[in-house]
């Protein structure tokens, strides 16, 4: 049987309504932003494809140009010109329409550091401070292995509660928190970073995040009321050693 | 040609009258040695020092003594104010103004020579035609650069004083440079254009092209002398934690960012040029009177969309260095970028890419119709669309979803589970690698619409190319998947490199067997140019639109990732407009730009058919 390239159409589009609406595809429900862009552009392609042809084009067309022209169909045409305008006054009223809810959401999940900031009654420039036991690395190995150690100590008393004793992220009490503790493990998180920003992340805290698209939930605190600035950074010297990454240059 | 019909009014003249207000205008600024702030009071270099100081680092006090000054820290008063003119604003829309025009300009001498060249060498007068008529396109909108060039510049006298004259201090000599090498510019670009017909055979055509060459040399020094004004400000090099310039050029010039961007706009002004030809093609093609006219443009339009599709294809990769640079060099920057306040806009730079590559791919399947051999290859279209779509889901969805309270309550949690890996880098560099592949492939089969390989060995040929395709293509989603999600981030980054190589080897193989295999081709049924369908031109139009759009985007982003910032980390935006718009009002603010000088490029061509229809009457 030969299906019209109008109901190719119409076909196409219900099944990419239903497979986008359809959870147990997804594991989940996708949102409803998510879903108008998915079925936009479902449609764009549906119809870039029927129209590559003229044959299609004309297909698709020829019962539309027909619908409207046609005297004998003068009937169905008032229906459905009086229906359209109600769909879009409907979807209009939808879209307008104000729930008791709390609003959307346009939280980022990268929040990106200050040019400085204030921490042990100083100033900290993020894009110029460095970690004043890395230099020891080539200096003073011996050295250097006990300040590692010394972090490693500080971690294990202050930190791998939340973000675990392998550095995963998965602590005692990571499970609790939305977002979940960072994972320090792999290169997902500080290889990508300088010192100075997990310095900051570390020393601020949550309520250190960036005002842009608060409100934040974090749980991290603000660890300059518990530790020194030496004893984070021989932290970070410990978070960059056991994981075996190493920090972003400054440049 | 006649000089004095060379010298006519009004290009020349309002060139050689522009032209010269900028000289004047960088002059004062440029040569001034001891600009007003020079001798700042001494309690502002102590506040300096005490900043500097702060921030830990030491301010020589030979620095302070050098013959540089220290970037000016400025107050709301420095910015002078006009009743009803938005500064920032005003010079927001005349850069980019700016920058649409120039883009198109500097790009267009560059495929005009390579078509001149082809045509030469092949001996065919279509490409020296529609060389000709690139050119005369352009011609116009050579004027508008200078015009809207002169329109920045003044505006940031007015508005932005203090900073330009901070900028004119260090790159004062490059400034003079600049406009010497406009005088230049336009110089070759008068001969080039009106010694067309004059200089079309023997020694003088090789003098042409010549010309030619040295338009392009002079136009892109101009762009990589303007964008290392522009790196400066993002990424300054060469001066201390004040501003103090260290006094040697070259450091200001070549900062973090300098040669990726000089590689990013290069080649996106060359897809950007060649998607407004393509738009002027379209429009002369739906407004073609004669079979034979429409067969003219509906060839101009197909050699500019696939000058820009081509410039297309590796602009992905070259936005990415710019990207790794821009992180590498500042990680707020990095983040703000792509992570932070921006990410959105990234979004939608995502949509209007892929938006491209469906039109584009679009326009090559419906000029596949240009022959009746088309048939043998059309079922394979749905394919190749339907692996777009799925790449083009994958390209734009975000990782950050935009969720109703009760969305996050019933995905319990802020991520899905499915859809948030796709947000991440390695599913996007596997989607874009795959439409590349996709189109390339729709370009091998437009290649073929119209033609019968007639060698012996062709059903090993397309035995080789779809193993290339279907290797290539699982190559690059191992590489995504296992490197990208299994594996630590080192990998994940560095296997974006393998999988570029992937597409390109592919890309490169295929078109080498096809190109063995058609050589001596017998035709099936003769390619009809002027075949099309009108709304394969519709997406032409597209492609040009979209892009003008997304350079306004991405300009404002390379912008405002400064921030608070006129010139990063030593010289503060204090003016009264120092806040990051919301995303509204910048996009909004992007739009209006767009539409007034897509209007003006409307005008343009409409300008160009006045000259044409002269032209044929006369």
């Amino acid at each position: 049987m030969k299906i019209s390239p109008l109901l190719q159409f119409v076909l196409f589009t219900i099944a990419a309504f239903i497979i986008v609406n359809m959870p147990a595809l997804f594991g989940q429900p996708l949102p409803e932003s998510l879903i108008v862009l998915y079925m936009f552009f479902s449609i764009v392609m549906i119809l870039l494809v029927i129209t590559v042809t003229d044959k299609g084009a004309e297909g698709l067309l020829r019962p539309i140009v027909s619908f409207v022209n046609s005297p004998e169909k003068r009937r169905l045409r008032r229906v459905v010109f009086i229906l359209i305008p109600l769909a879009f006054a409907f979807l209009t009223y939808r879209s307008l329409h104000s729930e008791v809810a709390a609003p959307v959401e346009h939280r980022q999940v990268h929040p990106a550091p200050p040019d400085s900031f204030r921490a042990y009654g100083r100033e900290f420039v993020i894009q110029s401070t460095k970690n004043p036991f890395r230099a020891l690395e080539k200096t003073n190995p011996g050295e250097f292995r006990k300040a590692v150690k010394q972090g490693g100590e500080i971690y294990f008393k202050n930190c791998f509660f939340c973000h675990g004793a392998l550095l995963d992220g998965r602590g005692h009490y990571a499970r609790a928190f939305t977002p979940a503790p960072l994972p320090f493990k792999g290169g997902n998180t500080i290889a990508q970073l300088q010192e100075s920003y997990l310095f900051w992340r570390i020393v601020t805290g949550g309520p250190g995040l960036p005002y842009e698209s608060a409100p934040w939930s974090s749980a991290m605190p603000a660890w300059e009321s518990m530790l020194s600035s030496t004893e984070v950074w021989k932290t970070i010297l410990f978070l960059y050693d056991y994981t075996g990454n190493r920090p972003q240059e400054l440049r | 040609m006649r000089f004095a019909a060379f010298i006519r009014p009004p290009y020349l003249l309002r060139m050689v009258t522009l032209s010269a207000i900028i000289f004047m205008a960088f002059f004062i600024f440029a040569m001034n040695p001891e600009p007003s702030y020079a001798s700042a009071p001494s309690a502002q270099d102590a506040a300096m020092s005490r900043e500097a100081a702060q921030a830990g680092h030491e301010l020589a006090s030979d620095k302070v003594s050098s013959r540089y000054a220290p970037a000016p820290r400025l107050h709301a008063r420095d910015y002078p104010r006009i009743n009803g003119v938005n500064g920032r604003v005003s010079v927001w829309l005349a850069a980019q103004m700016h920058l649409w025009f120039a883009a198109f300009v500097l790009s267009v001498p560059i495929f005009v020579l390579i078509l001149e060249g082809i045509g030469m060498i092949k001996r065919d007068r279509r490409y020296d035609k529609v060389a000709y008529e690139f050119i005369r396109v352009s011609i116009t909108a050579y004027s508008l650069t200078a015009l809207t060039g002169g329109l920045l510049l003044l505006s940031l006298l007015v508005f932005y004083p203090q900073l330009l004259g901070y900028l004119s201090q260090i790159f004062g000599p490059t400034m003079l440079a600049y406009a010497f090498l406009f005088f230049f510019e336009s110089l070759a670009l008068y001969i080039y254009y009106y010694g067309w017909h004059s200089m079309r055979s023997g020694t003088l055509k090789w003098l042409h092209l010549t010309t030619g060459l040295l338009l392009n040399a002079s136009g892109i020094t101009l762009m990589f002398i303007a964008n290392a004004w522009m790196t400066f400000m993002i990424s300054p090099g060469g001066v201390d934690s004040a501003g103090v310039f260290d006094g040697n050029i070259w450091h200001a010039i070549h900062t973090a960012l300098w040669n990726p961007l000089n590689l990013h706009r290069f080649i996106s002004n060359i897809a950007y040029g060649g998607s407004i030809v393509g738009a002027y093609a379209a429009y002369k093609f739906l407004s073609a009177a004669g079979t034979e006219e429409r067969a003219y443009y509906d060839w101009m339009g197909y050699t500019a969309s696939i000058i820009a599709v081509a410039a297309l294809l590796p602009l992905p990769f070259a936005g990415y260095w710019l990207a790794v640079e821009i992180y590498a060099y500042s990680q707020q920057m990095g983040v703000t970028l792509m992570g932070g306040v921006f990410g959105r806009i990234f979004i939608m730079q995502a949509v209007v890419i892929g938006s491209l590559f469906l039109a584009a791919n679009y326009y090559l399947w419906c000029g596949m119709h240009r022959s009746d051999g088309a048939y043998r290859y059309t079922r394979y279209v749905k394919y190749i669309a339907f692996i777009m779509f799925l790449c083009f889901l994958v390209w734009f969805t975000p990782h950050t979803l935009v969720l109703k309270a009760s969305e996050e309550l019933a995905m319990g949690g802020r991520y899905h589970a499915l859809v948030a890996p796709l947000g991440l880098m390695p599913a996007k560099n596997t989607a874009i690698n795959i439409m590349l592949l996709c189109t390339s492939l729709s370009f091998l089969l437009y290649r073929r619409a119209n033609r019968v390989s007639v060698v012996t060995w062709s059903s090993y040929g397309n035995a080789a190319i779809i193993a290339l395709y279907v290797a290539g293509t699982l190559n690059i989603i191992f590489l995504g998947v296992y490197y990208g999600y299994y594996t630590d981030t080192v990998y994940k980054v560095i296997s974006s490199i393998p999988q570029v190589s992937t597409t390109i080897t592919v890309i490169s193989a295929a078109f080498i067997i096809e190109y063995f295999m058609l050589r001596g081709a017998r035709e099936f049924a003769p390619l009809r140019w002027g075949r099309m369908p009108r709304r394969s031109q519709y997406a032409l139009v597209l492609i040009a639109v979209s892009l003008t759009w997304l350079m306004g985007l991405m300009g404002y982003i390379s912008e405002a990732i400064r921030q608070q910032w006129h010139i990063t980390g030593i010289m503060k935006d204090n003016s009264p407009d120092a806040y990051t718009p919301a995303l509204s009002y910048a996009v909004k603010t992007v739009s209006i730009g767009t539409i007034i000088f897509l209007g003006i490029i409307l005008f343009i061509f409409w300008l160009g058919q006045l000259k044409t229809s002269e032209g044929t009457s006369a």
